[in-house]
């Protein structure tokens, strides 16, 4: 063979694997709502930058005539490339190609580009839309799972990885995604579960529809699986671009530093928050109020809406924000909210992104469901996740600060390097009502009048606990700030903490409460 | 989510209740008289019969699922009361088997 006649056969040979099927493959998917690998990656990445390897890997099962069958890129298509400027290494499962089963050659693509990740310090986006193991490979199919996981394990915390669900994702193939950092969802599209309805229906007779048991929805509003709903799968490649903007490339860098913007909402915390303390309002209007250009990246919206997580920026950097929401349960923690909370803090903290929290929250939950479901532990992810994080730590107390809740919203006592509270701020030990009641439960029985003497001693107590003053007398809070001095008090804090340095005992790692 | 009052510590807080909080599992205490099937599956053995006394830990019938048979015992000291059940029946979850007095 001369030059140009291989040059003609490595484009047929690269052909053949490509555009071959590219056409009945796009028909295959559209008749399920759903766009190729191909055309994903191209959609995520910047144009023209994907870069494709292990093109022409193929697997080596002779079993069960596996030997006759080609399968291109054995199901999987994996490569680097940019978005907005931002290295990534993506990988993109391909489910025209049987079913876009894991087989062995199929995972040892995805575990090399996990390695590439790793080692070259860019974060990892895996696209899944797979039957799940493929059959005919046996324990070899299990093997190529279990080395997924356990590089999505050593990956944890040195880049970020994202896993996208355009497609069925079943079986012990959910669990890579959920090893994961953010996990993005679509409408109709998406299906997790370990076990399906068919399973469900044979072993307990029970019948649920596949929507209903592990759709997108389902991981959104009850399972807190996934953190990102998009209604389409380019709405979904937005979401991602935007995410990929707010992150660094790996833990030793930080997030790219935007042109600062000033908030453009014309809403004064002020008017946000209601001069009641039992009225609600919404935390992400004092978010926008105080953020870079109003701007706020909410992380699992759906799911514990009790709390609120997500990004902003201030002075064009990133932050973690963190903040109780009193329109949704009073804005209590609770088992959710507290799970909720804490990964997303060991998330920032794990990437150099400071945290912001914002605080006013009656307590913990109550409840017989609440305690048998463990608040106990949950609820102590987050004062391990706040304790653990070494990150700069600001802290605005709005309103009420409650007892367990005031410790565990990153207050001084957690490590927070500046904690901040509004003149209306109440820190104390119990909302008034119920430490009076508790306080004074003699004289109010025993008072001629007692509705009268229970009125005078909440007020009582007000006046006396139900202020900041308490805790900033005791040096507990920094500062207590007027409610338009919030942006300025968080912007020069974290310029202040810019270079902060903890230093912790040394260990082989600690043992949350997971 | 509905718009409703949560009261905490006796203060009432207006806040929305997710559907969640809503549609959560109520509690029932835990009855150990009533012996229920905690899996739906096939009874296999019934070893007690109506009015045997059984002492806690004594089997009182095998209950088949997931290709496991599964030996359910007395959890209390008591007396048979009643056997809801015949063996090779098919059982749904939660359905009471058998009845201790």
């Amino acid at each position: 063979m001369n030059i140009i006649s291989r040059l003609f056969d490595y484009f047929a040979k690269k052909s053949k694997i490509i555009d071959e099927n590219a056409q009945i493959a796009k028909q295959k998917q559209a008749k399920m709502g759903k766009l190729t690998a191909r055309e994903r990656i191209e959609a995520i990445l910047d144009k023209g930058s994907f870069h494709e390897y292990d093109l022409f890997v193929e697997h080596k099962v002779e079993d069960f005539g596996m030997d006759k069958k080609f399968l291109p890129g054995d199901g999987v298509i994996t490569g680097t490339g940019m978005i907005h400027g931002h290295p990534v290494c993506i990988f993109a499962q391909d489910f025209t190609v049987a079913g876009g089963s894991l087989g062995l050659a199929h995972a040892r693509k995805i575990t090399k580009i996990m390695d590439h990740a790793i080692k070259l310090g860019v974060p990892l986006i895996g696209i899944n839309d797979s039957g799940g193991a493929r059959i005919q490979e046996g324990v070899n199919s299990l093997a190529g799972y279990g080395e997924i996981f356990y590089r999505n394990t050593l990956a944890s915390g040195v880049i970020p990885q994202i896993s996208v669900i355009l497609g069925p994702c079943a079986g012990g193939a959910v669990y890579s995604p959920a090893l994961t950092d953010f996990v993005f969802v679509v409408d109709k599209i998406s299906k997790m579960f370990i076990t399906g309805p068919e399973v469900i229906k044979t072993v307990l007779g029970e019948e649920i529809s596949m929507e209903d048991l592990g759709g997108a929805k389902v991981h959104s509003e009850i399972t807190g699986n996934a953190h990102f709903f998009a209604e389409s799968e380019y709405e979904c490649f937005e979401m991602i671009k935007k995410l990929v903007s707010y992150i660094p490339w790996y833990n030793g860098k930080k997030a790219e530093k935007f042109p600062p913007k000033p908030p453009k909402n014309e809403l004064k915390i002020v008017d946000i928050i209601p001069k009641e303390p039992t009225q609600p309002y919404d935390v992400r209007d004092i978010i926008k109020s105080i953020a870079d250009d109003s701007d706020f990246f909410e992380v699992q919206e759906h799911w514990a809406a009790n709390i609120v997580i997500g990004f902003s920026r201030f002075d064009g950097e990133t932050v973690g924000i963190i903040g109780n929401q009193p329109m949704v349960l009073a804005g209590v923690l609770d088992v959710d909210s507290s799970d909720k909370a804490a990964r997303f803090i060991r998330f920032c903290d794990s990437f150099n992104i400071p945290l912001l929290t914002l605080v006013d929250l009656p307590g913990y939950l109550p409840g017989i469901d609440q305690e048998h479901a463990g608040v106990i532990r949950h609820g102590a992810k987050v004062l391990y996740a706040y304790s653990e994080a070494t990150v700069p730590k600001i802290t605005v107390i709005l309103r009420k600060a409650y007892g367990g809740g005031y410790i565990a919203m990153c207050s001084k006592h957690l490590g927070a390097d500046f904690v901040f509270a509004l003149p209306f701020a109440e820190i104390a030990v119990m909302g008034p009502e119920g430490a009076a009641n508790i306080i004074f439960k003699k004289e109010i029985s025993e008072a001629e009048n007692p509705e009268e003497m229970r009125k005078q001693k909440v007020e009582e107590y007000i006046q006396k606990f139900a202020n900041p003053y308490k805790a900033a007398s005791a040096g507990y809070i920094d500062a207590v700030i007027a409610p338009d001095e919030v942006r300025d008090y968080v912007l020069h804090s974290l310029f202040i903490a810019k270079n902060k340095v903890e230093v912790r005992p040394s260990k082989k790692h600690g043992i949350p409460p997971f | 989510m509905e718009k409703t009052i949560l009261k905490l510590d006796d203060t009432p807080y207006e806040t929305l209740i997710p559907k969640k909080f809503i549609n959560r599992k109520k509690y029932t205490p835990q009855n150990n008289n009533l012996i229920f099937a905690f899996i739906p599956g096939t009874i296999r053995n019934i070893y007690v019969k109506i009015g045997e006394k059984v002492k806690k830990g004594d089997k009182l019938l095998v209950l088949e699922a997931m290709k496991m048979k599964n030996i359910i015992n007395s959890p209390i000291n008591g007396v048979i009361k009643s056997i809801n059940v015949k063996e090779n029946q098919s059982v749904a979850k939660n359905d009471l088997l058998i009845e201790i007095q």
